[in-house]
C-alpha cells in the first residue's frame, strides 16, 4: 500500500511539475488534476456521523498499572461515542492461556473487529493468527504480535521516540552549559521496550556534545522503587544538571526522594503522562518541567481504526482507501506551555 | 586458623583439647560466631564501598539514606525471623505490605489523619496475620500454601481497592516524617521504629517464654506439646506477629514513599526469607538470630547502595547479589563450623 501510494505521488509530482513548466496555458482538463480529486473527494472516510452497526470486541490485560486503567478508559469512553458500535469488552488478565481463551470467545461471537492488547504480544500470536484466519480484522494495540499476518493493524507507542525526544528536550535546555551532566532513572531493565526508550535517549543525547550521560539506574515502574533508586541516584551524583525519568508512577517516588533529599538544582523530565505529573508541571514549582508521551490515547484511536475498518473506510486527513497497516503515536513533549491541552489525557 | 575444639559435641570425640579455648571463645557461643562473621562480611563491603567511592558513600546522609532503605524490609523479616523459628513459614508479606499500604492511604482512611492511617495499616496487618494464623493453627493447613494463599488473596484485594491507581499521601504530619527535619538527633524516624523493633523481637525471641517456646515449637513440635506448650496458640501468635510487623513496615513504607501503590512490597517475601537465612535462621526452625538477621538486611541494602553509586545496571547487580549470598552462607558455615 505504501508503495503504491510514493509511486502514484511520485508520478503525480512529476507530471504537475511539468504540466506547470509547460503546460502554463492549459487551466482545464488536466488529468493529474481530476486523479486528484478521486483521491481525496470519493474516498468513504469514518467521521462522526453513525454508520454501519457493528460490534468490536475488546481484550486487554489487568490493569494493575495506571496507564493501563487508563488504556481501558479510552477505549470504552471512544466507543460510547458512537451510537452504532457495541463494544464487547473482556476482563482484563495477565494470565496469558486466560486471555487466549477470553479472545477465542470474541471470535465464537463473530465480533466485527477486534482489538487486542496482548499480556504479552509473542505469546498470544496464535490467536491473533485465528482470528484472522476466521475473518475477523484484528488492531493489536502496542504490544506486538510476533507475525505480521496476525493483525490488520498494528497501533502503539513509540518507545525509542520517548527517549528521544526527552533528550532533544533536555538537550535544548542545556546546549549553552558546557560539560552538562544528565543522569537517567530507568524502568524494568529486562523489558525491551526500557532497552529501546535508553536507546533512543543516548542517540539524542549524542546531538549534544556538551552534555554527558554522567549515571543510569533502573527502577521497577513502582512508587517504592522510584523512591529507592532516586535516593540513591542523588547520594551518588552531588551535581548534575538533567534527569530523565522513564515513567510517571515511578516518578511519584523520585519525587518524594528528590525532597527529602532537600535538592532543587537539577531540571526533571518525566515520562508516559500522568495526571500527577501534569499538575506538577502546571505549577512550575519542583524540579518537574515537562514529560514525554506514551499516549493512553492510543487506545481510542485504536476503537477509530476498528470501527473505519469495520464499516470498510479510509481514515480521514489521509487519501488512502484503507486504514493503515501501523500507526506509532507520537511521543509528545509536555511542559508549561501545552499542559492545559493534554490535561484531560493525564491517568491517575 | 587454630582449631578450638569446644566441648566434643559428641562421645566420639578423641581427644579433648590440648588448649583450654580463650575465654571470649568461651563466652561467645556458636551464635555469635555467625553473626561475627556476618559482621565481617559487612566490614568488607564498607571497605569496598569506602575505595569504590570515598566521598558518597563515607558520608552521614549515605548511612542514614541505608538505614532508611533497610527500615522497611528490616521490620518485615524480624517477623519473618520468628516465623521461621517456629518452623513455618510466610509467603504473604509483600501482599500484606501491600494492602495494608494501599488500605490505609484511601481517601475515606486518610481524612483520618495520621493515626488513622497508622491505625488502617496496623489493623489491616494484624488481620491477615491472624487469617494467616487461624488457617495454619485450627484449620491444619500447611503455612506454605495457607500464606500463598492469602499473597494471592492479599494482592488481589489492594489490587481492587486501588483500581491500579497510585494513591498519593496527602496529610502532612505523615509525609513530615519522612523529611531531613523529622530527624532525631540526625536519626530518621523510620530508622528508630526499625531499631525499637529489633531490640523488642530480640529481647522477646532470646528473654521471654513466649520466645523459648517459639524454639520449642520450632525444634520438635510433638515434644513441645508434651511438654505443656499449646502449640497451635503458639503459632496463631507467630503469625499475628508477623502480620503485626508488616503492618508497621506498611506504614514506614507510606511515610517513605508518601503513597500507597499495589505493586508495593514486590517480592519482600524472598528478601525477608535470604535476610533470615543468612543470619543463621534455620529453615527447618529451632534456631534463629534477630540481630543476624538484621545484619542479613543490612547487608543486602548495603550491596545495594554501593552497586548504585558505583552506577553498576541491573544485570551486573543481578548476578553479584547472587554471588554474595552464596559466598556469605558459605563463609559463615566453614566459620562456625570450625568453632
Amino acid at each position: 500500500m505504501t508503495k503504491l501510494t510514493s509511486r502514484r505521488g511520485l508520478l503525480f509530482g512529476a507530471a504537475a511539475v511539468s504540466a506547470g513548466a509547460v503546460l502554463t496555458g492549459c487551466t482545464s482538463n488536466d488529468p493529474d488534476d481530476g486523479d486528484d480529486k478521486a483521491a481525496s473527494n470519493e474516498q468513504p472516510a469514518a467521521d462522526d456521523k453513525p454508520g454501519k452497526p457493528i460490534t468490536i470486541g475488546y481484550a486487554g490485560p489487568q490493569a494493575d498499572h495506571g496507564w493501563l486503567n487508563a488504556i481501558n478508559d479510552q477505549a470504552k469512553k471512544r466507543a460510547e461515542k458512537y451510537s452504532e458500535v457495541t463494544l464487547e469488552v473482556t476482563e482484563g488478565s495477565n494470565d496469558t492461556a486466560q486471555q487466549i481463551g477470553q479472545i477465542e470467545t470474541l471470535i465464537n461471537k463473530k465480533v466485527d473487529v477486534l482489538v487486542v492488547l496482548p499480556a504479552d504480544g509473542k505469546a498470544l500470536t496464535q490467536v491473533g493468527l485465528k482470528a484472522m484466519r476466521a475473518g475477523i480484522p484484528v488492531i493489536n494495540l502496542d504490544r506486538i504480535f510476533n507475525s505480521p499476518q496476525a493483525y490488520r493493524c498494528w497501533v502503539g507507542g513509540d518507545n525509542y521516540g520517548m527517549g528521544l525526544n526527552a533528550a532533544h528536550y533536555i538537550g535544548e535546555k542545556l546546549k549553552d552549559k558546557p560539560n552538562a551532566k544528565v543522569i537517567e532513572l530507568a524502568g524494568i531493565d529486562n523489558l525491551e521496550l526500557t532497552q529501546q526508550r535508553t536507546q533512543g535517549f543516548d542517540d539524542g543525547l549524542k546531538n549534544y556534545p556538551n552534555i554527558k550521560k554522567v549515571a543510569r539506574q533502573a527502577a521497577e515502574f513502582t512508587v517504592e522503587s522510584g523512591q529507592a533508586k532516586m535516593a540513591q541516584l542523588l547520594q551518588a551524583q552531588s551535581d548534575f544538571d538533567a534527569l530523565w525519568n522513564h515513567d510517571d508512577d515511578q516518578g511519584v517516588g523520585a519525587l518524594r526522594a528528590i525532597e527529602q533529599a532537600g535538592r532543587d538544582d537539577f531540571l526533571m523530565v518525566g515520562g508516559a503522562g500522568a495526571l500527577s505529573a501534569f499538575e506538577a508541571i502546571k505549577s512550575d514549582r519542583g524540579v518537574l518541567k515537562a514529560t514525554v508521551l506514551y499516549p493512553p490515547t492510543m487506545a481510542a484511536s485504536a476503537i477509530d481504526l476498528a470501527r473505519a475498518l469495520g464499516q470498510g473506510k479510509g481514515v480521514s486527513g489521509l487519501a488512502e482507501f484503507e486504514i493503515p497497516s501501523t500507526v506509532t503515536c507520537y511521543s509528545a513533549v509536555v511542559d508549561k506551555t501545552n499542559v492545559d491541552q493534554y490535561m484531560s489525557t493525564g491517568f491517575k | 586458623m587454630t582449631q578450638h575444639v569446644s566441648p566434643p559435641r559428641d562421645g566420639t570425640g578423641k581427644a579433648a583439647p590440648v588448649d583450654a579455648p580463650p575465654a571470649w571463645r568461651v563466652r561467645l557461643g556458636r551464635a555469635d560466631v555467625r553473626t561475627l562473621t556476618l559482621l565481617g562480611v559487612l566490614a568488607v563491603l564498607v571497605l569496598i564501598g569506602g575505595i569504590t567511592q570515598p566521598d558518597s558513600f563515607l558520608d552521614t546522609r549515605n548511612l542514614q539514606l541505608v538505614l532508611t532503605q533497610a527500615s522497611v524490609i528490616g521490620v518485615v523479616t524480624v517477623g519473618m525471623t520468628f516465623v521461621i523459628v517456629s518452623g513455618g513459614i510466610d509467603l504473604s508479606v509483600g501482599a500484606i505490605v501491600a494492602l495494608a499500604s494501599v488500605w490505609a492511604t484511601t481517601v475515606a482512611t486518610q481524612e483520618y489523619g495520621f493515626f488513622g492511617i497508622l491505625f488502617t495499616a496496623i489493623v489491616v496487618g494484624v488481620g491477615c496475620g491472624l487469617v494467616n494464623g487461624v488457617l495454619i493453627a485450627f484449620g491444619q493447613m500447611v503455612p506454605f500454601i495457607a500464606t500463598l494463599a492469602m499473597l494471592a488473596s492479599a494482592r488481589g484485594l489492594a489490587l481492587q481497592i486501588t483500581d491500579g491507581r497510585t494513591q498519593v499521601v496527602t496529610v502532612s504530619s505523615v509525609l513530615d516524617l519522612g523529611e531531613r527535619d523529622a530527624y532525631v538527633l540526625g536519626i530518621p524516624p523510620l530508622v528508630l521504629v526499625f531499631a525499637a523493633v529489633t531490640v523488642i523481637g530480640w529481647l522477646v525471641l532470646n528473654r521471654t517464654t513466649f520466645g523459648r517456646r517459639t524454639v520449642a515449637v520450632g525444634g520438635n513440635a510433638e515434644a513441645a506439646r508434651l511438654a505443656g506448650i499449646d502449640v497451635r496458640r503458639q503459632r496463631l501468635y507467630l503469625y499475628l506477629l508477623s502480620g503485626l510487623c508488616c503492618g508497621i513496615a506498611a506504614f514506614l513504607l507510606i511515610v517513605l514513599a508518601g503513597s500507597g501503590q499495589n505493586t508495593n512490597g514486590n517480592l519482600y517475601e524472598l528478601d525477608a526469607i535470604a535476610a533470615a537465612i543468612i543470619g543463621g535462621t534455620l529453615l527447618t526452625g529451632g534456631r534463629g538470630h534477630i540481630l543476624g538477621s538484621v545484619l542479613g538486611v543490612l547487608i543486602f541494602t548495603t550491596i545495594t547502595n554501593i552497586f548504585a553509586l558505583n552506577n553498576l545496571q541491573t544485570d551486573v547487580q543481578q548476578i553479584a547479589k547472587g554471588a554474595i549470598i552464596v559466598a556469605a552462607v558459605l563463609v559463615q558455615r566453614r566459620t562456625a563450623s570450625t568453632h
